[in-house]
């Protein structure tokens, strides 16, 4: 089941003109943003299929670089999202591929600044639903079944059982669980797909957690 | 309480003697772990950003900045308003009007609720306010009305799909009007099979609709499907009220709508390269607006 919520398919509340191309990118986009943890000062957007088509008609390009900065689908202030990128000093390049994607819209994302850089691949799977399908060459398997927990952290000790634990104390159970790493003691990734709706208050929580360092929701 | 095709919907509803609403309802707080406030309040504030969206088109004038779409609501208005002759009736031409109202405050970047995506964000509002006026129905049958259209939008939605890109605009506008259909038979008083059967009459006539937006954006032809849309979603409605079945039952429709788009060139699925996009004066649009050159 792709569709879980009676609300992805009376919502979400967004602004237009479009839910796969404005409101899916812009999630892709603030997700993108969300991983990398704080403003990039380059993006690389490279759009694929139906994204590479008609992204500026439908307004894909505004609403991915509202998403980079931060922006909910239904905030006002993505309609100058471009302007607004640049006055903060965000440089965004935009390249249109031939290639052509298994997913029709697809977008991969390279966020770069002077502390690293970090690249995402999403696709926009209609209603406003996406999908992460690779982040940092890291397949994911996001079947989209299940609410996900898409939690970076710095690879310690202890820092699985601490999420672990937050989501136990929740009755929030595990259905599924990836983690993985770039090398020993870097920047490390979890991937937890639960059976329950995580609720803000939770997603807050592990927010605040010792060596947890970006948590999204999926 | 789960339900994953339109079959099964109907079946646990009138098996437990309930509406199809309250068995959506029931089925979002049990796999969400929400309680029915979290859920019916959430609901409700989707319907006030609906209303206002209808508000909005119908008395503001509005434009998109290609100049493709608006201000084409604020005229249906008017005409049933001053008119002596109204060809296809008031309550049509208000769903007409309210579905294109939306759908014009989208194409100018306005806000909107996804019904089930935004390319098709008209159909339902524009149904349930229209009905709601008719029927005099108070806030919380409208509110049911969305729950009923977000249960067939999820059985379309996971057995078939619902974007353009995907599935062309059988898919968007033709999923939303059976699912506004569904909905106002509920608000009618209908049964959960008659609301089975408006899924499959009004979807059955949505059928092979392709996505050919010119210069790829959601304004033209979109504002006015979405529109016909609204119309064809009351009309079904009518008929199953009236006892019409439909031969072919709606999961089946679901299904050919499904193998339909498929079956669909790329070219009509939302990549403005066919279709009504690749027509002269849909490429001087395009060429108008971007200064692109003609694509192949």
């Amino acid at each position: 089941m792709k569709y879980r919520s009676v609300f992805d398919i009376i919502g979400p509340v967004m602004i237009g003109p479009s839910s796969s191309h404005t409101a899916g990118a812009a999630r892709i986009g603030q997700v993108a943003r969300t991983l990398f943890g704080r403003k990039p000062r380059q993006v690389t957007v490279t759009l694929y299929g139906s994204f590479a088509k008609t992204h500026q008609g439908h307004g894909t390009d505004i609403a991915i670089a509202g998403g980079l900065l931060n922006y909910d689908t239904h905030d006002e202030r993505i309609v100058h999202a471009l302007e607004t990128a640049r006055e903060q000093g965000m440089e965004i390049t935009w390249i249109e591929s031939e290639e052509v994607p298994e997913h029709p819209n697809t977008a991969r994302l390279r966020l770069e600044d002077e502390q690293g850089e970090m690249e995402v691949v999403g696709i926009s799977v209609g209603g406003g639903k996406i999908e992460i399908v690779e982040l940092n060459g890291f397949e994911l398997k996001l079947s989209g079944s299940a609410p996900a927990l898409l939690v970076t952290h710095h690879d310690r000790y202890g820092a699985v059982a601490k999420v672990a634990t937050v989501l136990a104390d929740q009755r929030i159970n595990i259905g599924y669980m990836q983690v993985s790493r770039k090398q020993k003691g870097s920047e490390a990734l979890m991937i937890i797909e639960t059976d329950q709706h995580v609720p803000i208050a939770v997603q807050e929580q592990l927010s605040a957690l010792p060596e947890i360092t970006g948590v999204t929701v999926l | 309480m789960n339900f994953t095709s339109v079959s099964e919907l109907v079946e646990l509803a009138e098996s437990k003697g309930l509406p199809i609403s309250e068995v959506m309802i029931q089925k979002e707080m049990e796999w969400m772990d929400r309680t029915r406030d979290e859920v019916f309040g959430q609901m409700e504030e989707n319907l006030a950003i609906m209303e206002k969206a209808v508000q909005k088109g119908l008395h503001e004038e509005i434009h998109s900045s290609s100049g493709l779409s608006g201000g084409d609501a604020q005229k249906i208005r008017r005409y049933i308003q001053e008119s002596s002759v109204l060809l296809s009736g008031a309550d049509v031409l208000d769903t007409v009007s309210r579905s294109m109202s939306v759908s014009e405050v989208n194409a100018s970047m306005g806000t909107i609720v996804a019904t089930p995506t935004a390319g098709a964000c008209g159909v339902l509002p524009g149904c349930v306010f229209t009905a709601a006026n008719r029927l005099r129905a108070d806030r919380e049958a409208m509110v049911r009305a969305l729950f009923v259209s977000g249960a067939i939008g999820y059985c379309i939605a996971n057995n078939s799909f619902i974007s353009g890109a995907a599935g062309g605009c059988q898919a968007e506008v033709g999923s939303a009007t059976a699912m506004s259909a569904a909905a106002v038979v509920e608000m009618a008083g209908g049964s959960p099979s008659q609301s089975a059967e408006a899924v499959a009459i009004a979807l059955k006539n949505m059928l092979g609709l392709v996505c050919d937006p010119v210069a790829g954006l959601v304004e033209a032809p979109c504002v006015k499907r979405n529109a016909m849309g609204g119309a064809i979603a009351m009309v079904a409605a009518d008929l199953a009220m009236a006892g019409v079945t439909s031969v072919i039952p709606a999961d089946e429709v679901i299904g050919a709508m499904y193998r339909i788009g498929r079956d669909m060139p790329t070219s009509l699925k939302e990549t403005a390269l066919g279709g009504l996009a690749a027509t002269q004066t849909g490429r001087e649009w395009e060429r108008r607006i971007f200064g692109k050159p003609e694509k192949e």
